[in-house]
């Protein structure tokens, strides 16, 4: 997921770090609230505040909660519970739509959520509105909060079922920055339609012993492990 | 009722280019003016009130004032956790229109039964509720949501209910329908023409009963409430809705700090418990709940008889 926020934040999405709230910017909906560490680093690189900022994550008094907060600059809305992001990514792409200032909304889903049945009453409204405003990417790691996805409730076939609810499908190795900078680039990836990225990643990608592992869904690193997995990302 | 709130909203809408519509598959026979008027801010979202409900608040989001429409328990309870985190944590400008209040769906049985509504919404963060008791005070809380910037709850009854009193000009105050000072009846929603009802039959009794409609639940007007029944044998509380969370236990909540607060006897619907609910009207369910005329008069002459 880290790669698709990094392709997002520095290729695709017209937003001023400077004013976050302008006017006419693209909308970033993290669904997957969760994930909120990986996008407050982000929009920390970005520069919608500083780096030290993070230092408070889930301290005390801190706006940085470990579901996604929008009290935190750049962070549009505040999610956690499952299943909402993407309803509210379709109404902000009506409106906006309306407005004729050619914004897109990107929402990020997990697909875990994707078990939540408000996923799929969106996935059925944005098509016959021809949302093509709307991009939706799917971190598809193949794990979900406590066992895989095809144990507790598979998904495939996936694309299809996408594809045969309306909207364009573009399936890609989520680690591939030049995949997914090619695919986001080009929205709308069908006229009329809302695009949507499945993105097969790995979780934990790039740290040896987290790859593909359920338990780092819940736990921190030791400082040990975290110099470790530092200077295996880094390499 | 709902006739009254499409005009309000048309009204409203024609100033404000910012006011959107969306409903649930609902609306036949009322909505259409809306639709016919402003397509461009008319939506019927389909039979999917979570997504109506996050979709509300992604436009409110991108500074528009939304309207969402559906019946009693689908726009509320249906989507009870889109209220909470993505409308109201947000303070998106999203107001929840609810039609069928209480038994208003009579017949239609229990699922369309809209009964735990204002306890449930009424605990939402910001939100404001409105619960109006005829048309007068639906054109008075539809004109005040539509401009107040805030989440709102408007429950509406259906159609046919009468004016109970002078013009509702502020909904958010008290609004007397009938002057009395040894007893007063506080109402919410079109129940409060029952208590007119009771109100008049005590008078032929001997009885001073006032009747006062409470059509804003949230914010609630402690002091207002404590100073309109100073020096009155007792409060009673009429409600089409269970007593918890609604009028009484705001009313009672109200005087609960007051040392010398009168009594306050709650008269609502009975919580279903497990029992199977019978086809029958309007009417007919409320009187099947101990809320007839003659039941709440009797119930005050019984409380009087006690003193």
């Amino acid at each position: 997921m880290a790669d698709i926020l990094a392709v997002l934040y520095t290729r695709i999405l017209r937003v001023d770090p400077a004013d976050p709230r302008l006017a006419g910017r693209d909308r970033f909906v993290l669904s997957k609230g969760h994930a909120a560490a990986m996008l407050y680093a982000t929009l920390a690189e970005c520069g919608f505040f500083s780096l030290s900022e993070l230092d408070t994550y889930c301290r005390d008094g801190s706006i940085f909660t470990g579901h996604v907060s929008h009290a935190v600059p750049g962070v549009e809305v505040s999610t956690g519970s499952l299943g909402h992001g993407l309803p509210i990514a379709i109404g902000m792409a009506l409106a906006v739509r309306s407005a004729g200032r050619g914004a897109r909304v990107f929402c990020l889903l997990s697909d875990g959520e994707c078990d939540e049945g408000s996923n799929w009453e969106g996935i059925m409204f944005a098509p016959h509105h021809k949302l093509d405003n709307l991009c939706v990417i799917v971190d598809f790691n193949k794990i979900q909060s406590f066992g895989s996805v095809a144990e507790v409730l598979n998904l495939d076939p996936f694309a299809e079922k996408w594809r045969s609810f309306g909207w364009h499908v573009e399936e890609i190795d989520g680690h591939d920055l030049i995949a997914l900078e090619r695919v986001l680039g080009a929205l709308p990836g069908h006229p009329d339609k809302p695009t949507v990225v499945i993105a097969h990643t790995v979780k934990g990608k790039g740290v040896s012993f987290m790859e593909n592992k359920l338990e780092w869904h819940y736990r921190s690193p030791s400082d040990e492990l975290l110099v470790q997995a530092l200077a295996e990302v880094s390499a | 009722m709902r006739t009254a709130f499409v005009e309000s909203l048309l009204r409203a809408a024609s100033e404000n280019p910012d006011i959107w519509l969306l409903c649930g598959d609902v609306g036949y026979s009322v909505l259409e003016p809306f639709a016919t008027k402003f397509p461009e801010r008319y939506l019927n979202v389909g039979v999917a009130e979570q997504n109506m409900a996050g979709i509300a608040a992604g436009i409110a989001m991108s500074g528009k004032t939304v309207f969402v429409y559906s019946i009693g328990n689908f726009p509320t309870l249906r989507c009870l956790e889109q209220l909470r985190n993505d409308v109201c944590y947000h303070g998106a400008d999203v107001k929840v229109v609810a039609v069928g209040a209480g038994y208003a769906y009579g017949s239609q049985g229990y699922t369309h039964h809209s009964l735990e509504d204002v306890g449930i919404m009424s605990m939402l963060p910001g939100i404001e509720v409105f619960v109006p008791c005829d048309p007068m005070e639906v054109c008075a809380a539809t004109r005040l949501i539509a401009t107040s910037g805030k989440p709102s709850y408007l429950r509406l009854s259906r159609a046919g209910e009468p004016n109970l009193g002078s013009a509702a000009t502020d909904p958010r105050k008290l609004r007397i329908l009938r002057e009395g000072r040894e007893i007063v009846i506080f109402a919410s929603g079109p129940i409060a023409a029952r208590a007119l009802e009771a109100a008049g039959e005590l008078a032929g009794h001997g009885r001073d009963v006032g009747v006062v409609s409470i059509c804003c639940l949230k914010p609630f007007d402690d002091v207002a409430i404590r100073d309109a029944v100073r020096d009155v044998a007792f409060v009673v509380t009429l409600e089409e809705h269970v007593l918890r969370g609604g009028l009484f236990s705001l009313v009672a909540n109200a005087f609960a700090g007051d040392a010398k607060r009168p009594p306050v006897i709650g008269m609502g619907v009975p919580e279903q418990d497990g029992k199977i609910s019978h086809a029958g009207s309007r009417e007919v369910l409320l009187d099947a709940a101990c809320l007839s005329v003659q039941a709440i008069v009797a119930r005050i002459e019984e409380s009087l008889a006690k003193r």
